[in-house]
C-alpha cells in the first residue's frame, strides 16, 4: 500500500504524517508512507488545501481540520 | 440574560459598586466575553456546516472556464463560503489556473475568501450590529470583484511563474462525505478555531475595556475622527501587519468607535487586517513574479482606502 501525506511543512502536516504512521502501525499493515512537501508536486496531485492524504492514488482527505485517528484508520483500511 | 449574569458576578458575588470604574469595566468585560464566545461558537458551527458543502475542488469546477465579469462575481461570492487558509494559497492558485479559471477570476476569489470570513462578520455583528456587518460583506465582495476585473484587464499572465503553466494537475476528485461526516467536520472546525483565537479575543476585549475606561475622547476624535484626513491611510497601514487577528482587533476598535473613531476608518482598518497579509505575499512568491504581487496588493490597498473615505463621507 502506498500512502502520501502532502503539505509544505506546517504543523498540521506533521501531525497528519504522525497520524498516518500510528494508524498503519495499529492496523498492522504494510505501507510505504511518503511525505510530499514541494508545492508544485502537491498541486500536481490535485490537492487544493493542505494537508492532503492520498492512499493508493486516491485523495482521501484534504485540508483542515485533520481526521481523527479512527477516521484515519478507516480511510486507510478502505483501500487495503 | 447575559446582562443579568454579568451583573450577578460583578455586583452581587464580587460586591463591586455599579458606579465604580472597576465594577463598570469588569461588568463590560464579562458581558462582552460571554456574548462574543456564544456568537462565535454557534455561528462558526453553522457556517462550517455550509462550508462542508463547498470544498475548494467544487469551487474550482464551478469557476473553470467562466468568463470575465460573471466569473468575477461568482468567485467573490464563492469566496465567502469556501474555506481558505493562506497556507494553502499556492496549491489553490495552481489548481485554479490549471483548471482554466481566468487569472482575474482567481484573484477575485483570493481577495474575497480571507476578507469576508465568518470571524470578522460575527465580531462586527456582535459589536457593531448587523448593518455594519452587512456593509462590510457587501463592500468586501464588490472590492474583490472590481480588483479581480482590473487584474484581468491588465493581462498579467506573463507575471505568473512559468512553471505554473506547465503543471498538469490531477483530476482532484471530491472527497464525498455524508451529512453525519459534515457535522463532525463542523464540530472539529469550530473547536480548532476557538482553540486558536480565544486568547486574542480575550486580550482584545480586555484592551477594549481599558480604552473604554481610560483613553480620553478628545484624543481619539482628534486622531481617528472624521476630520483627520490621514486617519484612513494610517489605519490601513497599521492593519497590514496585524494579519489574522481580526478577532482580537474588533473589540479594541469598538471601544475606539465609542470614543469617536469614524466608521469608514473602522471598515478600512478591518479590511486591511483581513485582506492584506505579508505571510501570504511571501507564500505567493512561489507562483507569482514580484510585479504581479505588487499589483495585487497595490490594487487592494487602494481599494480599501477608497472604501474608508467613501464611508467616512456617507455614514
Amino acid at each position: 500500500m502506498e500512502i502520501k501525506v502532502l503539505g509544505p511543512g506546517c504543523a498540521n502536516c506533521f501531525k497528519m504524517e504522525e497520524l498516518a504512521k500510528t494508524a498503519v502501525k495499529e492496523l498492522g499493515i504494510e505501507a510505504k508512507i511518503e511525505k510530499i512537501t514541494n508545492i508544485a508536486q502537491i498541486a500536481m496531485h490535485g490537492i487544493l488545501s493542505t494537508p492532503g492524504l492520498i492512499v493508493n492514488g486516491k485523495i482521501k482527505h484534504s485540508g483542515k481540520p485533520l481526521p481523527s485517528l479512527d477516521k484515519m484508520k478507516e480511510l486507510i483500511k478502505g483501500e487495503a | 440574560m447575559l446582562k443579568e449574569f454579568a451583573d450577578y458576578i460583578t455586583y452581587t458575588l464580587l460586591k463591586l459598586e455599579p458606579t465604580s470604574h472597576l465594577g463598570d469595566a469588569l461588568n463590560f468585560f464579562i458581558y462582552d466575553t460571554l456574548k462574543i464566545f456564544l456568537l462565535l461558537t454557534t455561528i462558526v458551527y453553522v457556517v462550517a456546516i455550509i462550508r462542508a458543502y463547498f470544498p475548494p475542488v467544487k469551487t474550482k469546477r464551478i469557476l473553470s472556464h467562466k468568463r470575465e465579469y460573471i466569473g468575477n462575481i461568482m468567485a467573490a461570492l464563492l469566496g465567502i463560503v469556501t474555506p481558505f487558509c493562506s497556507c494553502s494559497a499556492v496549491p489553490l492558485f495552481i489548481g485554479f489556473v490549471e483548471a482554466g479559471v481566468p487569472l482575474g477570476v482567481t484573484f477575485s476569489f483570493l481577495i474575497s475568501s480571507p476578507m469576508v470570513n465568518e470571524i470578522a462578520l460575527i465580531m462586527l455583528w456582535g459589536l457593531f450590529g448587523w448593518k455594519i456587518a452587512l456593509i462590510y460583506t457587501g463592500t468586501g465582495v464588490v472590492l474583490a470583484i472590481v480588483s479581480g476585473i482590473v487584474i484581468g484587464k491588465l493581462k498579467m499572465e506573463k507575471y505568473v511563474q512559468d512553471y505554473v503553466w506547465q503543471i498538469k494537475a490531477g483530476t482532484g476528485e471530491i472527497v464525498e462525505t455524508n451529512f453525519q461526516e459534515k457535522l463532525i467536520y463542523a464540530r472539529d472546525y469550530t473547536v480548532e478555531l476557538l482553540k486558536r483565537i480565544w486568547p486574542y479575543v480575550i486580550i482584545g476585549i480586555a484592551l477594549g475595556g481599558i480604552v473604554h475606561g481610560y483613553i480620553p475622547t478628545d484624543f481619539v476624535v482628534k486622531y481617528a475622527g472624521r476630520d483627520n484626513p490621514f486617519a484612513v491611510l494610517v489605519a490601513v497601514l497599521i492593519g497590514i501587519p496585524l494579519y489574522s487577528n481580526a478577532a482580537g482587533m474588533i473589540p479594541v476598535v469598538q471601544a475606539l468607535v465609542g470614543k469617536g473613531m469614524a466608521m469608514g476608518t473602522v471598515l478600512a482598518f478591518m479590511m486591511s487586517v483581513t485582506a492584506i497579509s505579508f505571510p501570504e505575499a511571501v507564500i505567493l512568491k512561489n507562483v507569482l513574479k514580484m510585479r504581479l504581487i505588487y499589483t495585487f496588493f497595490g490594487i487592494v490597498t487602494v481599494g480599501i482606502i477608497i472604501v474608508g473615505y467613501l464611508f467616512n463621507t456617507i455614514l
